[in-house]
C-alpha cells in the first residue's frame, strides 16, 4: 500500500515540478536573448503553399546573424523545398557564410483532416520531432500556422523543460487570419514567447499578441 | 521553310501579346473547376471581350478541366497547370482573377494588379475568406461568386479601388533583432 502511495505522490510531484518548470521557461522567454552570445540558430517550420511563401518573406528580412537555418517541411511537400532552395540561394550570394539545412517529417494534419485522426498524427509526429529538435537545438523555432508546428514547438518546450535548453517559440499568425486565430495559433498562443498577429481585430482579442502591422 | 514560318509566328505572337489586354486566372494549388467554367463560358468572355481583353491565360491547378487553346472562339486562350512561378503572368495581365486563396491574392496586390476574387462558395467555412473579404472592405479588391462573375465583369468599376502597400517583414525582423539582443 505504502508503496503505491509512494508512486501516485512521485507520479504527482513530477506534474507538479513539470507545470513549474513549464511555467518558468514560459514567463522567463523573453528574458532570454541568445543574439547577445552570437549567431542565433533558427528552426523554421515551412508549410505548404501560402505558408511557405509568408514565411520565406520573414526569412529574407532576417540578417546573416540568423544562422544555420533548418527548414522543417512534410514528407508530402514538394513544392515548398524548391521555393526554399531558390531563396537561399539568392541569399547565399548576399552573404557567403550562410548556411542552411531542409529536413523532412511526417505532415501531422492534412487539410480537412478530422479532429481525432489529428490528434492521433500529431502525436505520431512528436516521435519525429522531438529526436530532430533534440539534435538540432535551435535557438528559436520561427512558425506561422500549419499543423507540423504544434510537435516541434513542443519538442522545443520540452528542451526548456527539462532545462537541456531555453528554445524560444516565434509564432507569426498568418495575414489570412483576420478575425479569428488558427487552430495551430490558438494551440500556441499560450505557449509561445513572441506571437505575431497581422490584423488590429486580433490583437484586440487576444492581449499578448504583438501588433506590427502587417508585416508579410 | 518551317523554320522560317514558326519564327515568324513567334515573333507576331509576342509582339501581338505585348499589345493585347490580359487577363490572368489562377486557382493556385487548389482545383475550382467551377471558376474555370464559368469564365470560359461564352457570356463571361463576352464580358471580358465587352471591356476590351483579348487574352484569357488560365492557372487551373489540380482542377479536372484544362480548356484546349481554341475552346474559345473570340479569345486566345492559354492554359497550364502549374508553374514554378506565376510572377510572370501577374505581370503581363491588366486583371488578375483570383480564388481567395491568401498567397494569391497577397501575390496579385502586391504587383498592383486590379484583382477580382472569386469566392468558391462550395467550401463552407473556408477561413481564408475572411482575408478577401477584409481586403474587399479596405477597397483593395472586388469580389464575387461563380454566379455573379459575368454580372461582376460587366458591371464592375476597377477604379474605386485603392492601391495596397507592401507589409514590412523589416519591422519583424527589427523587433525580433531587440528582443533577441542581436547586434
Amino acid at each position: 500500500m505504502a508503496v503505491l502511495e509512494g508512486a501516485v505522490f512521485a507520479i504527482l510531484l513530477t506534474c507538479l515540478l513539470f507545470i513549474i518548470r513549464l511555467y518558468i521557461v514560459v514567463k522567463t522567454g523573453p528574458n532570454y536573448k541568445p543574439g547577445t552570445k552570437g549567431p542565433v540558430a533558427v528552426l523554421v517550420v515551412a508549410g505548404s503553399g501560402g505558408h511557405t511563401t509568408e514565411i520565406l518573406r520573414l526569412m529574407e528580412s532576417l540578417s546573416a546573424a540568423y544562422s544555420p537555418r533548418h527548414y522543417v517541411i512534410a514528407d508530402t511537400d514538394t513544392m515548398s523545398e524548391e521555393k526554399i532552395c531558390t531563396f537561399e540561394s539568392s541569399k547565399q550570394r548576399l552573404d557567403s557564410e550562410s548556411q542552411f539545412t531542409i529536413c523532412r517529417i511526417p505532415r501531422s494534419r492534412e487539410v480537412h483532416q478530422s479532429w481525432g485522426s489529428s490528434v492521433l498524427s500529431t502525436l505520431d509526429a512528436l516521435r519525429y520531432s522531438l529526436p530532430l529538435v533534440f539534435r538540432l537545438r535551435p535557438d528559436m523555432v520561427l512558425c506561422n500556422g500549419p499543423g507540423t508546428c504544434v510537435p516541434l514547438c513542443v519538442a522545443g518546450l520540452l528542451l526548456g523543460i527539462l532545462g537541456m535548453k531555453k528554445v524560444l517559440l516565434v509564432y507569426v499568425e498568418s495575414i489570412c487570419r483576420v478575425q479569428t486565430l488558427s487552430l495551430t495559433g490558438k494551440i500556441l498562443y499560450p505557449i509561445s514567447d513572441y506571437f505575431f498577429v497581422q490584423w488590429s481585430s486580433l490583437r484586440d482579442k487576444y492581449p499578448k499578441s504583438i501588433f506590427l502591422g502587417r508585416i508579410v | 521553310m518551317s523554320v522560317f514560318v514558326l519564327l515568324q509566328t513567334l515573333k507576331t505572337d509576342s509582339f501581338s501579346r505585348a499589345a493585347m489586354k490580359t487577363v490572368f486566372v489562377t486557382v493556385g494549388t487548389t482545383s475550382f473547376d467551377e471558376l474555370i467554367e464559368s469564365v470560359t463560358s461564352p457570356e463571361t468572355v463576352q464580358a471580358l471581350k465587352a471591356r476590351g481583353y483579348e487574352r484569357l491565360v488560365l492557372q487551373v491547378g489540380r482542377g479536372s478541366l484544362l480548356p484546349a487553346a481554341d475552346s474559345c472562339p473570340h479569345v486566345r486562350l492559354q492554359a497550364y497547370r502549374f508553374k514554378d512561378s506565376i510572377a510572370e503572368d501577374i505581370k503581363q495581365a491588366d486583371l488578375v482573377i483570383s480564388h481567395a486563396g491568401a498567397g494569391s491574392c497577397l501575390e496579385a496586390l502586391g504587383a498592383g494588379k486590379f484583382l477580382l476574387v472569386v469566392v468558391n462558395d462550395k467550401l463552407m467555412n473556408n477561413h481564408q475568406l475572411e482575408m478577401a473579404r477584409q481586403l474587399h472592405m479596405d477597397s483593395h479588391l472586388l469580389y464575387c461568386t461563380c454566379s455573379t462573375l459575368t454580372q461582376t465583369l460587366r458591371t464592375m468599376d476597377l477604379s474605386v479601388l485603392q492601391p495596397f502597400l507592401p507589409g514590412q517583414p523589416k519591422n519583424f525582423a527589427n523587433f525580433l533583432d531587440k528582443a533577441l539582443g542581436v547586434q
